[in-house]
């Protein structure tokens, strides 16, 4: 248990992996802005931000690798907190009283609740997705090596695993300003004992046993 | 090319009408393949007026040259051989942009004016706004646009949309010995394939027809064939070519539903935020905690 903080904050997240989120987070902010940019005209002059479409359409694939790389990182290190057990079948079925903040009705929470996931699995499925179609629609470079058919598939089937990504990273960014005491883990790497004991009872038992050691 | 003398009927990425009030005649190439005899002029004539150069390739047995459309080369005559009508038959096609009433291109593309249609059915493309996506060589049901490896943007046959524009006629059409190739109003062009119809006929050939595709709304470059049944013949002209299912449900339906519930998940946030309001954590049940922790 680190010292350098009060005794009312406890470690949620390193340095290291705080570092390996905002990469993810920033790169996934400008794929989301430069791809949106390019799906519907209402949004195109996000490629402003870009230095106009042209940059957009040439920076949007390479962001694209680096995020996909980030985010591996991010899938490595905490696939094993995110495997569903019957608690998240439960939590998920009050859902109800998950939005309306009556979390005494809920099962105990472990590390992550069953939204957060779901959230990663939804990521896990689309990331890579829109890697290996965002590789086919790449021109100049790759799209000359595949068929029309698989073209155009990789075109419908990236702008529909961006939209569920996008959908899902808002929910996950509303979820963060919503339940307050959160956006600090990923910022400074702490969050309160009382944030831990209320939001994830389960976790905060574990970590109480280890400063116990 | 940006011609402000014409006007325009539809502009890629574009969601509120173009200005509509004049009414202009629509316009058609009619190419008579029954009478080209594949001299090419028409594909010189392309390069010559368009300031376009090929490189120099190499013969890979047949009279096509170059191999295919490139950025450079905006119409080719492609040559066929077939045995499919029980005698030998050479069929000649002059390849390039159809400029369909409903092009697929224009669907595609994510640019704001990079794609226009204009009144007078010429579809074109204006460079100065292209990105260089290629999102419409995926829409194209004829495989027409170009990328460019000088300059990262599409070409393809503007239908001479300079020169239309000033009362001329397309260079190929001006070039062409046989009048295989004819332009003028899309009405006329069907009457004179009419004709031209009746006459293959008359001397044998049963399934003569003309070539205007309904799947994209029908095309103002179209076609005489001697077997209009078999357009496949002619160096795979599709038979029932449309804008592909995939680009329809992407460009189509997805666009806006997907825009629109992004923005309302958003404003979902806001409205829970006001109305449930935030999860807050009571911090002074945290130093009662700190006693019992020893």
């Amino acid at each position: 248990m680190s010292t350098e903080h009060g005794r009312n904050l406890i470690d949620r997240y390193s340095p290291a992996e705080r570092l390996n989120h905002w990469v993810t987070a920033i790169t996934f902010l400008m794929l989301a802005f430069s791809g949106l940019a390019l799906f519907h005209p209402s949004m195109f002059w996000f490629s402003q931000f870009f230095g106009g479409p042209v940059w957009t359409r040439i920076l949007h694939p390479y962001i694209g690798v680096l995020m996909f790389l980030s985010f591996a990182g991010l899938a490595l290190k905490f696939w094993h907190h995110n495997l569903l057990t019957r608690n998240d079948i439960m939590w998920l079925q009050h859902i109800d009283d998950v939005v309306k903040n009556r979390e005494d009705r809920l099962p105990e929470v472990g590390r992550y609740n069953a939204g957060q996931k779901l959230l990663f699995w939804t990521m896990i499925a689309t990331i890579p997705l829109l890697l290996l179609t965002g590789i086919v629609i790449w021109r100049p470079w790759f799209t000359p090596y595949f068929g029309i058919g698989t073209i155009r598939l990789a075109l419908l089937v990236h702008a529909v695993c961006a939209f569920v990504m996008i959908a899902g990273i808002i929910v996950h960014i509303y979820a963060a300003i919503w339940i307050k005491g959160t956006v600090g883990a990923m910022v400074r790497g702490t969050v309160s004992r009382a944030w831990a004991r209320k939001h994830h009872p389960g976790w905060y038992k574990r970590v109480l046993d280890d400063e116990r050691r | 090319m940006t011609l402000q003398s014409l006007d325009i009927l539809q502009r890629s990425a574009t969601t509120t009408p173009s200005p509509q009030q004049r009414q202009t005649l629509e316009v058609a190439k009619l190419i008579d393949v029954t009478k080209c005899i594949g001299c090419k002029a028409c594909q010189a004539a392309c390069q010559e007026w368009n300031d376009l150069r090929e490189e120099v390739g190499i013969n890979e047995g047949s009279y096509t040259n170059p191999h295919d459309l490139t950025a450079n080369s905006w119409t080719l005559m492609r040559f066929a051989e077939t045995e499919a009508n029980g005698t030998l038959e050479w069929l000649i096609r002059k390849d390039g942009c159809m400029h369909c009433a409903d092009p697929g291109c224009l669907k595609a593309c994510p640019s704001p004016g990079a794609i226009i249609q204009y009144s007078n059915g010429i579809v074109d493309f204006h460079e100065e706004n292209c990105i260089g996506c290629g999102y419409c060589i995926a829409g194209c049901p004829f495989d027409i646009p170009r990328l460019s490896k000088k300059d990262a943007k599409v070409y393809k046959c503007t239908l001479c949309s300079d020169r239309v524009a000033v009362g001329l006629e397309p260079a190929c059409i001006k070039a062409c010995p046989t009048q295989a190739l004819v332009f003028g109003s899309k009405a006329d062009m069907i009457e004179h394939a009419e004709e031209r119809i009746a006459d293959l006929k008359e001397r044998g050939f049963q399934n003569a027809g003309l070539y205007d595709p309904a799947g994209v709304g029908g095309t103002h470059v179209m076609y005489v064939l001697h077997h209009a049944d078999q357009p496949e013949l002619y160096n795979d002209l599709p038979k029932d070519p449309e804008i592909s299912p995939t680009v329809g449900l992407w460009k189509g339906l997805f666009k806006p539903l997907a825009t629109a519930a992004l923005f309302f998940t958003g404003l979902a946030g806001f409205f829970h935020y006001v109305t449930v309001g935030p999860n807050e954590t009571e911090e002074e049940e945290s130093e009662k905690d700190e006693e019992k922790t020893p």
